[in-house]
């Protein structure tokens, strides 16, 4: 006998897809937990909580007498001093990389016209050069660094100069490619260069958000600054290495504390500049 | 044909005085941070410092290829993924719940405390989060993925919150209106309205995230990081090369994977 | 000769077919308009003259030069002596519309010129006198996000003016102007290629300005040339042929209807002549 249609009615038709989506999940979920050791009972292991809650107990009140204060500030500005300096070679790296990989500048691909095979491969080869540029993340170039060049910022402003050029390569070359390329593609058919089209016909509509995402990019440089502090590089990464490798409570909350106020202040920059080019 | 008048000629200026002075400012101070730092860059390009960035990077040729480093690098691999996503997946739940007093549904007290503790969760660089976890749970990889968890809960935490203030109100307003309570009506009528953006947002950290699991080895946190700075201290140049390709690989194939799914959903129209 | 083409045909990427052997030529300082209705190729025949599209078949020679055979500084020597009038502008809404006309020379000019320019314009009274020309001078320094559709065509045109081409294409320059403001434009545009004794080429969708204004006439409909004729002997059946699917009344600037009275083509003079307005 058929099945009524009643009864096939009151079957959910998402009920089966969603129940093997769950089970897939906690399948996935398990062996995950189990490599990454996730073992909350570690947190409250005596030996664990000892160390950890000596240390937290220091951190109120945070270290605030006066030399230290001074070495925090001048770790602050040198991270800082990193930071631009790391983008702004990232940005001479990024500029000409970023105008050669975007298609919108292309001249040979007007008709197509003669070159076209060349301009590919070029623009292949860039990508390429990218990719190795930022795959490997800025850390472990400011160690390398640091083996070539030894401890201190210049080794940090290269990674982050070096990464960074990579990112901001890429995404620059994406901004120009969207939103509206006809005047650059137009000045390029009256013969314009390919330089001038962009200042003429590109920028003109992408500044805003090229702009936007290098000030977020300088946000992360700070940031990263920090971390390359970590292998030797200077600033407030070596600070913070320093003070926990002492297990210094005090020193260690207010450099945290500087960390907070770094970053309103990146937040308040952006959203300035945010305004001033809209 | 006259000559332009000055009118003209002060009008033609290209920009604002104030953008003028912008501009100005911001050439003097990436100027000082060069002087600051005193970096003597033209050393880059001698002769000698060539040559020898040149046998530094010869040390790291031919790198180890053998089938237990493999295995080994396998194994950093499969934990720096595991990291990353139990990391990103705590931080997410994490970042939920603190979204829902940071985007004032709980009152303006409970708002701006967390609102203040996700902007402290994600100023803190997640190495540094590395470096405290390793304190509190021991070297290993649970360590990098508290550390992932803490930084990432506040990003989230402030993605998912703007997401939740700039849903509308209605669908919510309507069930309570008919009688549901406020809790109901915000997991049946907001809920699914901002999950698609929440799920891209723990998506994006996800990709970002794997990328940072590969670092936070270094200071003792697990997975190929670990691996790369142990070997580095022992000298061992052809592993540490080893051990960079796998970081660069892992790095490739995650932002092919991503490119691969957004143009598949551009393609759906999502 | 200022250009040739011959045998030109075009195959879009898709297959579907733009152009069927399209063979026409003009001496320098000629006027032409290209009339049809839409979707016959007078887009795709333009953007080859301008050398921004390759055709399938047939060869172009562009102000005696093959384009596709040139190295690419002479493509781009050749391709700043042809200004081309688009009928949506491309002008970046942010830009200021001295900084759009400038724009013109800018395969001219060397590129510190250029450079300077986009902080200080190197030319003030020349974009100036280019716009006064079109009735805008008073806009000289707004953004083209402020202008309307008519006047950013006119700043477009006044970029061209500007260029100061020895091949003048016009792509539809007037279909966002009203009747008086297209009479305008398009007598600039006339003045300037009779003054420097440059050909003019314009495609145009509306009838009475094409008839008024161009000594030939070219009719294009489904990607072939249907009739290449002097403005004179263009009668009312020739162009209800061309245009047979359209509506009723053929189109005009004005949507007035087409005064032409249907005259055999061996009197020329029982054609009524509409006089071109008074140029300010």
């Amino acid at each position: 006998m058929p099945r009524s249609t009643t009864q096939q009615a009151l079957r959910d038709p998402d009920a089966r897809a969603r129940a093997t989506w769950a089970l897939a999940a906690v399948v996935l979920l398990w062996p995950l937990l189990l490599v990454a050791q996730f073992r909350p009972a570690d947190l409250f292991d005596a030996r664990n909580l000892k160390v950890i809650g000596g240390f937290l107990g220091q951190f109120f009140p945070p270290n605030l007498n006066g030399e230290f204060l001074g070495l925090a500030l001048k770790a602050t500005v040198e991270t800082l001093a990193m930071a631009t300096a790391g983008i702004a070679l990232a940005m001479v790296l990024a500029a000409p990389l970023g105008l050669a990989l975007s298609h919108s500048l292309s001249i040979s691909r007007i008709g197509p016209g003669p070159g076209r095979a060349l301009g590919e491969a070029l623009r292949a080869l860039t990508r390429l050069a990218l990719l190795a540029l930022r795959g490997i993340p800025e850390i472990v170039w400011a160690l390398l660094l640091v083996r070539a060049f030894g401890l201190g910022p210049a080794a940090g402003v290269l990674a982050i100069a070096v990464t960074y050029g990579g990112m901001l390569g890429k995404v620059y070359s994406e901004i120009l490619e969207s939103g509206d390329t006809r005047p650059a593609r137009v000045l390029l058919e009256s013969g314009s260069g390919r330089l001038m089209a962009f200042f003429y016909g590109l920028l003109p509509g992408s500044a805003q958000e090229l702009a936007s995402y290098t000030v977020y990019r300088w946000e992360c440089a700070v940031r990263a600054s920090v971390i390359m502090g970590f292998v030797g590089a200077g600033g407030l990464g070596q600070l913070m290495d320093q003070s926990m490798k002492m297990l210094n409570g005090g020193e260690v909350s207010t450099i945290l504390i500087i960390f907070l106020l770094l970053v309103l202040l990146a937040d308040a920059i952006s959203s300035a500049v945010r305004r001033t080019l809209a | 044909m006259s000559a332009p008048t000055l009118a003209e000629r002060r009008g033609a200026l290209g920009f604002c005085v104030y953008c003028w002075g912008a501009m100005a400012c911001l050439m003097a101070v990436v100027w000082a941070s060069f002087a600051y730092l005193s970096l003597d860059l033209a050393r880059l390009f001698t002769r000698e410092s060539a040559g020898y960035m040149l046998d530094f990077i010869a040390r790291f040729f031919p790198p180890d290829l053998s089938a237990g480093f493999l295995r080994r690098i396998a194994q950093g691999t499969l934990e720096t993924l595991a990291i990353s996503a139990v990391g990103t997946l705590l931080a997410a739940l994490a970042g939920l719940l603190l979204a829902l007093p940071a985007s004032g549904r709980l009152g303006p007290v409970f708002k701006a405390v967390t609102r203040f503790l996700l902007n402290f969760l994600r100023s803190v660089p997640e190495l540094v989060w590395a470096a405290l976890m390793v304190l509190a749970a021991g070297l290993g990889p649970f360590a990098g993925t508290l550390a992932l968890a803490l930084h990432t809960s506040g990003v989230l935490g402030r993605l998912f919150a703007e997401s939740l203030e700039n849903a509308p109100p209605e669908p919510a307003r309507a069930l309570v209106e008919s009688g549901a309570a406020p809790a109901l009506a915000f997991v049946y009528a907001t809920l699914p309205l901002i999950t698609p953006q929440l799920v891209a947002y723990s998506l994006y950290r996800w990709e970002m995230n794997i990328r940072m699991a590969t670092v936070l080895g270094f200071v003792g946190a697990g997975g190929l990081g670990q691996m790369l700075y142990y070997e580095l201290s022992l000298l061992h140049e052809p592993q540490a090369c080893s051990v960079i390709a796998a970081m660069l690989a892992l790095v490739v194939v995650v932002d092919a994977i991503s490119a691969w799914v957004r143009r598949g959903q551009m393609r759906q129209g999502g | 000769m200022s250009f040739e083409l011959a045998q030109i045909g075009l195959v879009h990427a898709n297959g579907q077919r733009a152009l069927r052997a399209v063979t026409l030529a003009a001496a320098r300082g000629e006027r032409l308009a290209i009339i049809g209705p839409s979707g016959a190729g007078k887009s795709s025949l333009l953007r080859i003259l301008a050398t921004s599209l390759r055709p399938t078949e047939g060869r172009v020679s562009v102000l005696e030069r093959n384009p596709w055979q040139l190295p690419g500084a002479e493509l781009k020597r050749l391709r700043s002596r042809i200004g081309v009038v688009h009928q949506a502008p491309p002008l970046p809404p942010r830009q200021r519309a001295i900084t759009a006309v400038i724009a013109g020379r800018l395969g001219q000019w060397p590129w510190w010129k250029s450079a300077l320019s986009l902080l200080y314009p190197a030319d003030i009274a020349g974009p100036r006198e280019q716009l006064a020309r079109l009735d805008l001078a008073d806009r000289l320094f707004e953004r083209c996000d402020q202008l309307s559709g008519g006047q950013l065509q006119r700043v477009g045109v006044a970029r061209v003016l500007y260029q100061r081409p020895e091949l003048l294409l016009a792509d539809e320059p007037v279909s966002a102007m009203d009747p008086a403001l297209a009479d305008l434009t398009v007598s600039q545009l006339h003045s300037e290629a009779a003054a420097r004794g440059v050909t003019l080429v314009a495609s145009l969708h509306v009838v009475d300005i094409a008839l008024r204004w161009f000594p030939r006439v070219i009719g294009l409909k489904a990607g072939e040339i249907v009739f290449d004729l002097p403005a004179a002997r263009v009668s009312d059946s020739v162009l209800r042929s061309l245009y047979a699917s359209e509506t009723g009344t053929l189109p005009t600037q004005d949507n007035q209807p087409l005064d032409i009275a249907p005259a055999a083509p061996s009197e020329p003079t029982a054609r009524k002549i509409i006089p071109p307005p008074r140029v300010i």
